[in-house]
């Protein structure tokens, strides 16, 4: 126990360097934390991917349409049990800064195809019923303040026309991972008016969502899909969930990949700041380190209050990082537009390596300075100045 | 070479070299020597002549380069780092000139930092503790840090620190060295009961001869030699 309290007045020796060294440590892991927790909301979607769904889109991007007339040839695909379809709608509502998913649905099969939105059966058969009504999220009711029965105005941008919705559902999450930041409406609704202003945009769906009984089955389905609309006007790629989620995360994958490196730059900074303060008190004890051998202490004894100091340092840093990265992960996820990343919130994973990060940090901070006092010569560390 | 019964260090032909990159520095050649138990020796000599070396020799914080020491019966130039830390734990009671207390804990905790290498319970280590620190005066200073302590003081926490464990040897490296006159002498006094009274063996380096006049027994090196 003498040993703990040694450790622990150490680490109080210099009060302003350890605590400066331990803000340092504490600033670090939280803006490692909040780095990971981007990084997370970006591959969300890649998370809450279900394997038995796959997608397909048309070959060169997801943002050429699809003919609704695939769709029976699709359902007929041997292994696929369901289909149903989507179409990216965006719009504005409110303002061009709202920004949250808005699609166009088959609206009598979309949500068994999705059992991860739950929709009150009553509600979901009001929604069924009015052409234009729209299912929202429970984030999305939560921040606009939206219930049954309000109307959602949206001036469509990529389908110009006012359009105005019913809110007949608000669907809640299955799970953390399950995006409640969508507005889902009749795609019917969106075709009768392009039949009416854009006809040669209508009869078209953004891309198909199938249900297939057997996972493990995926590769040659989407290979019979695609092989059947091969040479056609509108030639398919067909993917998994996961994959297509994949293909939105590749296209920041710059941006990604510096994020993740920053997140990791940050690791070796906090690693310099730990690792000057203990060099600087390892110098500075060497004699007290001399003493101890020459009391009887073993090199176990040095390795552990060296260790300790650092571990102790680094852990109380990690610590005062993880409570600081909670309200400001709240805060910047309250400051975003719900829509851009649907899940921000700091996952396990993120925890545990923010946390181990620091204990490793404080374990590797510590090596020299073992190093320096295990191998050092009792009568030279006794000659040392303090 | 039978030796008498009563000779509790022996040093046997030590020689002790430092080698500063090529160069070989030669420190003590060729010394022999032997110290009987209740011994008070005062090692004396001009800076450099090896007094220093030859103390931690005998203490077992440093090894030669050849020749034979043995203390107690034990040959401590055999001994590995770990057995030897253990040897010095149980048989060596160190004093330095400046004091080398941790400044971070107390006068009671400086003096119970060698028992925490024993097996003795926290009960047992504060009697021991107390007893050594009354023994030297400072029963009403336990709770001070070496901040609060004057020099002498110190040295006398240092003391008490050496005698706690109850060690076969004491060795002290120029005791006096950063005290004024008082409170050298006070230290002196200490040794000299500490030896005269407790029966314990010290070997001392210092240059005052103040301090050697309270050794039973005082030698001379000079260049890695002894004189006397």
């Amino acid at each position: 126990m003498r040993i703990l309290k040694l450790i622990i007045r150490n680490v109080l020796r210099h009060k302003l360097r350890s605590t400066l060294t331990i803000i340092g440590i504490a600033i670090a892991v939280m803006f490692f934390g909040i780095l990971r927790t981007v990084v997370d909301a970006w591959h969300a979607g890649v998370e809450a991917s279900a394997v038995n769904r796959l997608i397909t889109r048309h070959a060169v991007s997801f943002i050429f349409p699809l003919p609704y007339s695939y769709r029976e040839q699709i359902a007929r695909v041997p292994g696929v049990s369901r289909v149903t379809f989507a179409n990216w709608f965006q719009g504005i509502y409110i303002d061009q800064s709202q920004f949250f998913a808005r699609m166009a649905i088959e609206a009598d099969t979309y949500f068994d195809a999705y059992p991860e939105f739950i929709v009150d059966k009553d509600q979901l058969e009001a929604f069924k019923r009015e052409r234009n009504a729209c299912v929202i999220g429970q984030k999305i009711a939560d921040q606009y303040k939206l219930k049954i029965g309000d109307v959602m105005p949206i001036e469509g941008d990529i389908y110009p026309g006012r359009y105005e919705f019913v809110v007949r559902a608000i669907y809640k999450p299955r799970d953390e991972k399950t995006d409640a930041t969508q507005m889902l409406f009749h795609w019917t609704y969106l075709d009768e008016r392009l039949k009416q202003d854009q006809p040669t945009r209508a009869g078209n769906v953004g891309w198909y969502v199938m249900t297939i009984s057997d996972p493990a089955k995926a590769p040659q389905i989407s290979q019979t899909i695609d092989e059947m609309f091969k040479n056609s006007r509108a030639e398919t790629k067909s993917e998994t969930e996961a994959a297509f989620q994949q293909s939105f995360v590749s296209m920041s994958g710059a941006i990604l990949t510096a994020m993740n490196f920053i997140a990791f730059v940050i690791i070796g900074v906090i690693l310099l700041v730990l690792g000057n303060t203990m060099v600087m008190t390892a110098r500075e004890r060497i004699r007290e380190y001399a003493v101890l051998k020459t009391l009887g202490f073993t090199k176990q004894h040095l390795i552990g209050l060296i260790a300790g100091e650092s571990l102790a340092i680094s852990i109380l840093g990690g610590i005062l990082g993880l409570f600081l990265m909670f309200p400001m992960v709240e805060g910047i996820g309250a400051n975003i537009p719900q829509g851009m990343f649907p899940i921000f919130d700091v996952t396990r994973t993120t925890l545990i390596l923010a946390g181990s990060s620091a204990i490793v940090v404080g374990i590797v901070a510590s090596l020299f300075p073992i190093w320096r006092a295990t191998s050092m010569k009792i009568v030279d560390g006794l000659r040392q100045i303090g | 070479m039978s030796e008498p019964n009563n000779q509790l260090i022996h040093v046997k032909n030590v020689t002790k070299k430092y080698f500063r990159d090529r160069l070989e520095i030669p420190v003590l050649t060729n010394i022999s020597l032997s110290v009987p138990e209740g011994e008070f020796l005062a090692l004396m000599g001009p800076s450099g002549s090896g007094k220093t070396t030859l103390l931690n020799l005998i203490a077992g914080i440093d090894r030669p380069t050849g020749g034979q020491i043995i203390v107690n019966g034990q040959d401590i130039s055999s001994l590995n780092e770990k057995a030897m830390a253990k040897w010095r734990a149980q048989h060596v009671g160190f004093i330095f000139q400046f004091y080398n207390l941790l400044p971070v804990l107390t006068a009671f905790e400086n003096v119970e930092l060698p028992l925490l290498l024993t097996n003795l319970s926290k009960q047992e280590r504060k009697k021991q503790v107390e007893l050594a620190l009354t023994l030297v005066g400072l029963g009403d200073r336990m709770r001070h840090y070496p901040k609060q302590l004057s020099g002498g003081q110190e040295q006398r926490v240092a003391i008490a620190r050496a005698i706690v464990t109850d060690p076969t040897i004491l060795v002290a490296d120029e005791p006096t060295g950063d005290l004024d006159k008082n409170s050298a002498a006070e230290i002196m006094t200490l040794l000299d009961r500490l030896n005269k009274e407790f029966k314990k063996t010290i070997i001392m380096v210092t240059h005052d001869p103040r301090a050697a006049e309270k050794a039973k027994k005082v030698m001379h090196l000079d260049k890695g030699e002894l004189t006397n």
